[in-house]
């Protein structure tokens, strides 16, 4: 089938302004978005830029906003897409580098602001003991990719730089549940302000754009209700 | 512009990223990766990770030693062998230790399931030798292993390519990178230079590897005078989602999956007798295809069916979600009701640079280059000899990506700084001016799907003298024509125009060496099968293939198999 797209177009180096541009290309409608991008770049046009790796939705780099919503251009097929035109612009939120590459830095530092790595005690000569129950608590946290499809959809990360997000919430998410993470309450602590776990105020557009179909917003209601649990106890 | 650490590792996989927490801390060490760290293709890594913990059966590292040594067709080096099958409980206990979230087994000990080619007592039946994080456990060990680089404030340059490998005298100097977000070019000098840049499926159509496994590391290697090992053999993962190539993991088969043909028969039965769809890697593929050749195929098409009808939609959730996700995505089927349709897809590059067992690289007199290693998919140790199994290769990562770490590490006293000179980034710009100056020419694109085509039909599962010949000849042609290459694209940000175009030097470097060794071994081993000669020939060919690039062309020469414990015997499952 034939599929007409419009991309967002930007070149720092040259256009003081973004635009759009048109392109028709010819699909399958199993092919994903991605290979329509490639067709693009590869027969039409070399000077399109995205970023691409993995081709099917494990590694998080195709991560823009298609048709209005966020998610991996190579989780996308063209069946789902199809219509009078596919709009294809750069994840909302973040600086636009060039085209649709964005600046992922502060994502990035706020990941890794969240402390993503286990804290414990020393562990003993085999593996620490963890009920599959215990394991089960993590839940669909470690699915994350980190591709910031769910920054991007967020209404309130749209609005105020300062929220955190809720990818970090979710790395963060996957420690405090962590039956073997002993860092937990100083971890909760640590989001209990009004621009962590309480800038979340229930939109659930990270929930609906996921595209490991994590549930985004009730892990970060768990998150809140743990912080309060902690300031409800009196050892804390 | 220069940079100067006293180690540089390129590749941010499992290897780069395990060899950099041996070093990082006491040693100024620098992660050079072509795309963000958590995007490495060792994240694709799915069914799993293999050690004889003995955790859900009896089991012991002699068995896994000889399952590895078998799988390989005898063609691993068994001190390589023994290393990782000795290692591998205290590699994985570690990674739980480090926050991995393996499934567990009702004890709270970490989970395991059978695999292809791992068996218990010397062959006698499936094991479950594999641990696992559902369907995830590459991506939850890198996610792991960046965390561990976090904490430990390893420098990471992302999205600096690797344009080549500075040489001085015998040994290295440094490495020059372009950057992607500026198209600067840097030369980065270092007395350690360790590679880890993974495979380079891509020199194929259908394959299960990221578009960034294009062999960079491996390549600028070979052009800077080292030799490769073991090029013929290439893995094909037997279930790629048909027409994409879209892993499904062994898994699958090891949670009890069948693979079925077009009359609904079970026909890894009667290729593999006692451990049927647990057979290794390339025998199954061979079956798919021999099936697919005598119209057995589906609808007499090109491929067969993976049948998981059986295993339950919740058992599914808890250990296969993330292939149960691409079958809906891709395919718009439901794992638990749908057969899946599949067909072989390139999967894995059991060569590549020659290292010790401590990721020195060797040198054509097998001898160390001072300051250069090597760990990972893009080394040959050879530990995964003709053909690697399911779930030896995030072992190899950690355990041989940790050794070339402690090596850099006890080895950097003596390591000199060598001298970059200027000469390689002068080259590179001539190169890039070049490439933009030409207004017409060659589209890298459709070169590249040529070169994709050729090596998927000739130098695949099945391959012949006729066939490799045609090849080879027709990549030279290729060659010639990536000489009058252009690039449309000028711009300095951001220029995957520029990029690809560069990569596919590597591919075409890369795959010309494949099929001159593939044509040049003549007989069937592991991955390499050739229907001209389909036995194993141990009295001319139990040996080591090596490949060195000259100013026109190469030569090819060999060495032995280091065998301890196992001596060679026929090959059946």
């Amino acid at each position: 089938m034939e599929l007409r797209f419009k991309i967002f177009r930007f070149d720092p180096a040259v256009d003081s302004q973004p635009y759009y541009q048109a392109y028709t290309v010819q699909a399958e409608p199993g092919e994903r978005v991605l290979d329509c991008l490639n067709r693009i770049r590869w027969s039409q046009d070399g000077t399109l830029s995205y970023r691409q790796s993995c081709a099917h939705g494990v590694c998080g780099s195709s991560a823009m906003k298609i048709n209005g919503r966020c998610a991996l251009a190579c989780q996308k097929l063209v069946k789902e897409v199809h219509g009078a035109e596919v709009l294809v612009e750069p994840l909302p939120t973040f600086p636009v580098l060039k085209d649709l590459v964005v600046d992922l830095t502060t994502f990035f530092q706020r990941v890794d602001e969240m402390r993503p790595y286990l804290i414990a005690s020393d562990p003993p000569e085999t593996e620490r003991i963890q009920s599959p129950d215990e394991r089960k608590r993590m839940g669909e946290s470690i699915r994350c990719i980190l591709c910031a499809c769910c920054v991007g959809a967020c209404p309130v990360s749209n609005e105020n730089e300062k929220f955190l997000g809720p990818a970090p919430l979710v790395q963060a998410f996957r420690r405090i549940f962590d039956s073997r993470d002993t860092e937990r309450i100083e971890r909760l602590k640590q989001l209990d302000y009004p621009d962590g776990a309480w800038g979340c105020v229930n939109h659930f557009e990270c929930t609906r754009v996921c595209p490991k179909e994590i549930p985004v917003t009730r892990e970060i209601n768990e998150i809140k209700r743990a912080i309060k649990k902690i300031a409800e106890s009196p050892q804390s | 512009m220069t940079i100067k650490h006293d180690v540089v590792i390129v590749g941010a996989g499992l290897a780069g990223l395990r060899a950099a927490l041996e070093v990082a801390g006491s040693i100024d060490t620098a992660v050079v990766s072509k795309v963000f760290p958590t995007r490495s293709h060792s994240g694709a890594a799915q069914g799993g990770i293999g050690a004889a913990l003995g955790n859900e059966e009896p089991d012991s590292w002699e068995w896994h030693m000889y399952d590895t040594v078998k799988g390989g067709d005898y063609l691993s080096d068994q001190d390589a062998a023994e290393i990782m099958a000795k290692d591998a409980p205290r590699a994985v206990y570690e990674l739980e230790h480090l926050g991995v979230p393996f499934n567990r087994t009702v004890e709270g000990k970490i989970a395991q399931r059978a695999f292809g080619g791992h068996t218990r007592d010397f062959g006698a039946a499936p094991i479950k030798r594999t641990c696992y994080a559902a369907d995830r456990t590459g991506r939850v060990i890198l996610d792991t292993l960046y965390g561990e680089a976090v904490r430990h404030g390893v420098t990471i340059y992302s999205e600096l390519q690797m344009v080549d490998l500075i040489r001085d005298g015998k040994g290295v100097s440094g490495i020059l990178v372009y950057n992607v977000a500026t198209g600067e070019v840097h030369t980065i000098h270092a007395r350690a230079i360790m590679i880890a840049t993974g495979g380079f499926g891509k020199v194929f159509h259908t394959t299960s590897n990221c578009h960034a496994n294009t062999g960079d590391g491996v390549y600028y290697a070979y052009r800077a005078g080292i030799p490769l090992q073991d090029m013929e053999f290439v893995q094909f993962h037997p279930t790629g989602i048909y027409g994409l190539g879209v892993l499904i993991s062994e898994a699958a088969r090891g949670e009890g999956g069948v693979l079925r043909n077009r009359d609904g028969h079970r026909f890894m039965e009667d290729y593999a007798p006692t451990i049927k769809d647990l057979a290794p890697r390339d025998m199954i593929s061979r079956a798919i295809v021999t099936e697919i050749r005598n119209g057995r195929g589906i609808d007499g098409k090109d491929f067969v069916y993976l049948d998981l009808t059986h295993l339950g939609k919740e058992n599914l959730e808890a250990r296969l979600s993330d292939i149960s996700s691409f079958v809906r995505v891709y395919l718009g089927l439901d794992a638990a009701y749908d057969l899946i349709p599949v067909a072989p897809t390139c999967h894995y590059m059991m060569g590549g640079i020659p290292t010790d067992l401590d990721g020195h690289v060797l040198d054509e007199n097998h001898i160390p280059i001072p300051g250069l290693y090597a760990a990972g998919e893009c080394a040959c140790l050879s530990v995964h000899g003709a053909n690697r199994l399911g779930c030896n290769s995030l072992i190899d990562l950690v355990i041989f990506g940790r050794r070339a770490g402690l090596a850099i590490a006890r080895d950097l006293k003596e390591l000199p700084w060598g001298e970059p000179g200027s000469e390689s980034a002068r080259r590179f710009g001539e190169k890039v001016a070049e490439l933009k100056n030409r207004d017409k020419g060659e589209r890298v694109a459709d070169l590249r799907a040529a070169m994709q085509r050729l090596m998927s039909t000739y130098c695949s599962v099945y391959r012949n003298d006729r066939d490799l010949r045609r090849t080879l000849d027709d990549l030279r042609g290729l060659a010639e024509r990536y000489r009058s290459a252009y690039v449309e694209n000028t711009s300095s940000i951001f220029n995957y125009d520029l990029l690809e175009t560069l990569e596919m030097e590597s591919l075409l470097g890369l795959s010309e060496a494949m099929v001159a060794c593939a044509l040049e071994r003549t007989e069937s081993r592991g991955a390499h099968y050739r229907e001209d000669y389909p036995e194993r020939d141990d009295t001319n060919w139990l040996k080591h293939t090596l490949i060195q690039k000259r100013d026109h062309g190469y030569t090819l020469f060999y060495k032995p198999v280091t065998i301890t414990r196992f001596e060679p015997k026929v090959r059946t499952y």
